[in-house]
């Protein structure tokens, strides 16, 4: 892969530097200070900077160049960091792609993020990777989402559009490291585990990961509906025995979604529905405790704006365990026990001043029946167009230690960002 | 469309007897005639028009910020449905944003916001319509026009505005408004707002509008330089239009969520 970045940096600065002065070619970035600082002093095992949950510098270069009266194009997009909690630098290569676009159809090849779905930090259909450390760590949100090496081709027509997808590299969720976060794990005293990961396609095809979106209008409502065969993002876990194991190892069990989603103005404002069927493969029968069960995914969401630039908006998410029976008979004792439905209520407040200058805002998750939350409250100024400070909390609580945002509620945090645009 | 202003022009100064000067037939105007012509000629000039927009958003202290857009405009029907398209190339940390908006006369908007950092292509709540639009001291409803039927128009007077002969329409909101108050200085012969003043609850002057320059884009008279001030503190934004350009013959399907996601690159440059 590493070989693929480079020479594809390579590239890119052939084409672009000689013809830097060309209006085709466009070249911005950021340089990025991003601090986040745990508040509680009870900090995890392994943590090496004491408090320090992410210090980082950051500088972000985006190059496109699209030539005129051309069907072709190409984007990069790549940061350069200094972490001060690993100390060192690195190279983040986040998006990189060549595109065709013609009159019925587009083609895009290369790394690339996609965003699919109706649901504001609640995924369903979206079943692309995400960075929660990030997330939950206080970066940007762009940094929530991890660019896939893929595939896609659009197709446009009157009748039915489509975006079909395929990802050849398994990349899976970064979710909360060792030394960084709190978080629940049923057996801490066997800290040694393999983690197996999909070869890439080019090696074994049938990991090849397919995901597709069909849309289009059916009288007022935008409506798309879904397909995804590949793999859980969240790791599986196999163990010799999991009542009392001496082994255990990490997978990523194989997975199909099929899902619909549905959006319109209602109500004085924007309504939004949406579902998704996850069959685990790996496990229909639901007695294998290493492997997420199948599930239905609902989603509803309203929006609404009101004078002086305030915006509500509020969602209601479940997920149905479906065999839920032979869950239960099978879960270890060590194992958190997750209700048949899972839900969570989230709320989000924006609210502008000063020319939509100062922004406040909150989002809130609570689950009802693990009773507990993720509370966001942030403020952002632009202090000129190329100057922008956020300052913010990511409060987690919860009334155990083995829930979502429950095992993290040791890690509630500050975090502050400075971003120069240029 | 020229035609049937003409074919209107000519029968009412048939109607009125050919002793009568032309003024005459638009003396016979009334507030509201006014008003809705004016909302033509500012809002749905052409069949369809493009348009690269500057905006300067200027404090009480000087500083400036800086807003430039491609805007692509289409009408459905006079003074009826609008489709928009802007995509926006500064500042640059909002650059290859684009906003769609599905503009109804009778009802709320439908908008939608394209964020390319996350390729997210997300269907927003209309905006309260006083609610400034990207940061400026124009609100939405300054930019896409309101329903004559919204007020209620009494032409004050007819007098100059330098050279121009303008009539002044003084109009009053039906329902509980931002303003109270929204006095037209309407250019006679083309029916643009040359100027116009918003009084606010305590019925004093807060917010002004101006035309600064006028140009003829293919025979179609364009304000290519208007600025809106906040008199009580000084806040103002300029706008100068540039590149404008109408009956380019745009398709519906330039509205549509391909082209927010892909900005058509032939439209927006």
């Amino acid at each position: 892969m590493d070989k693929i970045k480079i020479l594809l940096l390579i590239i890119a600065s052939l084409i672009f530097i000689p013809m830097a002065n060309a209006s085709e070619l466009s070249l911005h970035g950021f340089l990025q200070t991003n601090y986040s600082v745990r508040v509680n002093d009870d900090n995890p095992q392994g943590a090496k900077q004491g408090n320090l949950i992410l210090g980082e510098e950051r500088a972000q270069i985006r190059a496109s160049f699209y030539p005129q009266k051309s069907k072709i194009g190409i984007f990069v997009k790549s940061d350069f960091y200094h972490d001060w909690v690993e100390e060192n630098l690195a190279f983040d290569f986040r998006e990189g792609y060549f595109d065709l676009a013609e009159d019925k159809f587009g083609l895009r090849v290369g790394r690339q993020i996609y965003t699919w779905g109706l649901g504001d930090l609640l995924f369903i259909n979206d079943v692309f990777p995400k960075d929660w450390e990030a997330f939950y760590s206080g970066r940007p949100l762009e940094y929530l989402k991890i660019g896939v090496d893929s595939l896609k081709l659009d197709i446009y027509s009157n009748i039915i559009s489509a975006e079909a997808v395929v990802m050849p590299n398994f990349q899976p969720d970064d979710l909360s490291s060792v030394g960084r976060f709190h978080f629940f794990d049923p057996y801490p005293n066997i800290p040694n585990r393999e983690l197996e990961k999909p070869d890439s396609a080019f090696e074994k095809f049938g990991n090849m990961e397919y995901a597709l979106r069909l849309y289009r209008y059916i009288g007022d409502f935008d409506v798309s509906a879904y397909a995804y065969k590949g793999f859980f993002r969240s790791r599986g876990m196999k163990a010799d025995n999991f009542n009392s194991p001496s082994t255990i190892s990490n997978f990523y069990p194989e997975l199909a979604v099929y899902g619909l989603s549905a959006q319109r103005s209602a109500l004085g404002g924007v309504m939004s529905a949406e579902y998704g069927y996850y069959d685990s493969l790996d496990d229909r029968s639901g007695k294998d405790s290493g492997i997420n069960n199948s599930q239905s995914r609902f989603l509803i969401g309203y929006q609404k704006a009101f004078p002086e630039d305030f915006t509500v908006g509020v969602q209601y998410y479940s997920e149905l365990m479906h065999q839920y029976s032979q869950y239960k008979d099978n879960l270890p004792s060590a194992f958190a026990k997750i209700k048949q439905l899972h839900q969570y209520i989230t709320l989000r407040l924006t609210k502008l001043f000063k020319y939509q200058t100062l922004k406040l805002s909150l989002f809130t998750f609570y689950s009802p029946d693990e009773e507990d939350f993720l509370i966001t409250p942030e403020v952002s100024y632009n202090f000129t167009d190329n100057l922008l400070g956020i300052i913010g909390m990511n409060i987690f609580t919860g009334a155990e230690d083995n829930t979502t945002f429950g095992q993290h509620k040791k890690d509630s945090d500050v975090y502050v960002t400075v971003r120069y645009s240029f | 469309m020229k035609a049937i202003k003409i074919l209107l022009v000519l029968s009412l100064f048939l109607s009125t007897g050919f002793n009568q000067k032309l003024s005459f037939a638009q003396n016979e105007l009334s507030a509201v005639d006014i008003i809705a012509k004016s909302r033509l000629a500012f809002y749905y000039a052409g069949d369809d028009m493009r348009a690269r927009v500057l905006m300067e958003i200027i404090n009480k202290d000087g500083q400036k910020r800086l807003r430039e857009l491609t805007m692509l405009r289409k009408n459905y029907e006079e003074g009826g449905n609008q489709k928009y398209f802007m995509y926006f190339h500064k500042p640059v940390d909002v650059k290859d944003t684009t906003f769609m908006v599905y503009k109804y006369p009778d009802k709320d908007d439908d908008r939608w916001l394209f964020i390319p950092a996350i390729n997210l292509v997300k269907q927003i709540a209309a905006n309260d319509k006083y609610s400034s639009f990207v940061g400026s001291d124009f609100t939405y409803e300054d930019v896409s026009g309101r329903k004559p039927e919204e007020d209620s128009h009494t032409l004050l007077r007819k007098e100059k505005l330098g050279e121009k002969s303008c009539f002044v329409i003084e109009s009053i909101p039906e329902e509980p408004s931002e303003y109270i108050k929204r006095i037209s200085w309407i250019d006679e012969t083309n029916f643009l707002p040359l100027k116009e003043e918003f009084y606010d609850k305590q019925n004093e002057l807060y917010r002004k509008f101006e035309a600064q320059e006028l140009k003829d884009i293919n025979g179609i008279l364009t304000i290519t330089k208007r600025v809106m001030k906040n008199i009580k503190t000084g806040h103002h934004t300029k706008v100068t239009l540039q590149e404008v350009e109408y009956n380019l013959g745009m398709e519906d399907n330039m509205f549509s969520e391909r082209y927010l996601r892909r900005p058509p690159l032939e439209w927006i440059r």
